[in-house]
């Protein structure tokens, strides 16, 4: 009888600041067509770290309550993000309102410095990192794939750094392999690629860099089928994490047979 | 529950006339009948106090202390809780 060894056993678990996670997949909860087929799709995914944002209420009540009427938060672990803001104060304030909210003390920051690439402003960024770790908050920082911006908000006490593969909501996939690669190479903290992904064999091919995990939303979301894609996605994580502990084979510009050259008929 | 108007308590105190209170909540401008605390404020909105996060002229109030933060003239009060996002 075979025996199929699960990938928790082949792995070691996914840990940011002592905390310890079996999947390495983080999914967003936006943009979904309905509460049910979010939570059905990330169920699928498999993924413990589920991100939300942060919102005024809706005083007239025309929109559905909030996230927590739909995830129970006993089963996810929440990441309050502090999407939409544009300066050090605004995502400061959206982190502080997070933690009050929420459950824990992780805040994924988001600086964004530009309305249409949704890019970074890294100048912001890194003070409100400085200010929020200070605070004792666990940053996990959004940024673009640059390595000296990934290493000095990793001196500036975040948890993680999360460079992204593409811009947010794009689907473009992993762009810029090397830099990844470099930045994990090159970092102390977890690595998460945030943003980008747009289809299984994209996650794949990031795992394959050695980063820690990814974190997607709109992938999932705008699928035709969010369960299937959020399945194919915990799969493709998975595969690529194994890929990249197994150690690929290298590459080379001619053929090598397989089969033995010996034993051949005259 | 008692309006904190017509209380005996130690509150009482603080609030000696029955007034208008102009305030802004999550942007909008709204008239509410003082005195009244934050929790007031979340009771005559019909929200429970676990399910929002209260921020009060730039400052979140915590839980406990809704009941003893009034409401003045010009507040500005943001209630937030979480939704989907990335």
């Amino acid at each position: 009888m075979t025996t199929t060894l699960a990938s928790t056993d082949l792995d070691t678990p996914f840990t940011i600041v002592g905390r310890a996670f079996r999947s390495r997949l983080m999914v967003g909860t936006g943009k979904y067509r309905s509460n049910d087929e979010m939570v059905r799709a990330i169920e699928a995914s498999g993924a413990e770290i589920v991100t939300v944002a942060v919102r005024r209420v809706d005083l007239d009540r025309t929109k559905e309550a909030g996230i927590l009427y739909h995830l129970d938060p006993r089963q996810f672990f929440l990441l309050a993000n502090t999407a939409g803001c544009y300066s050090t104060d605004e995502a400061i304030r959206y982190a502080r309102l997070g933690r009050e909210a929420g459950f824990n003390e992780f805040v994924k920051l988001e600086v964004i410095g530009d309305k249409d690439t949704l890019l970074p402003d890294v100048d912001g960024l890194l003070q409100a990192a400085r200010t929020l770790a200070r605070e004792g908050f666990a940053v996990l920082a959004y940024t673009n794939d640059d390595l000296v911006t990934a290493l000095r908000l990793e001196d500036a006490g975040c948890a993680a750094v999360m460079p992204l593969a593409s811009p947010i909501g794009s689907g473009l996939g992993l762009l810029n392999p090397f830099t990844i690669r470099t930045i994990k190479r090159r970092l102390s903290v977890p690595v998460v690629v945030d943003a980008g992904v747009g289809t299984a064999s994209d996650a794949c091919v990031t795992m394959e860099q050695g980063v820690d995990g990814i974190l997607m939303n709109t992938a999932l979301a705008e699928a035709a089928d969010p369960v299937r894609m959020a399945t194919a996605m915990r799969h493709a994580v998975e595969a690529g994490r194994l890929a990249f502990l197994a150690g690929r084979m290298p590459r080379r510009e001619v053929a090598v047979p397989s089969s033995p050259l010996e034993g051949m008929l005259d | 529950m008692v309006p904190p108007s017509f209380s005996l308590n130690a509150r009482a105190d603080i609030f000696l006339f029955v007034t208008e209170l102009r305030i802004t909540v999550n942007g909008d401008p709204r008239s509410v009948t003082g005195p009244a605390t934050l929790a007031d404020l979340l009771q005559h909105l019909s929200l429970d106090p676990r399910a929002v996060v209260v921020e009060h002229n730039r400052e979140i109030v915590r839980r406990p202390a809704l009941e003893v933060t009034p409401l003045r003239d010009g507040d500005l009060v943001e209630l937030v809780h979480f939704v989907g996002g990335g």
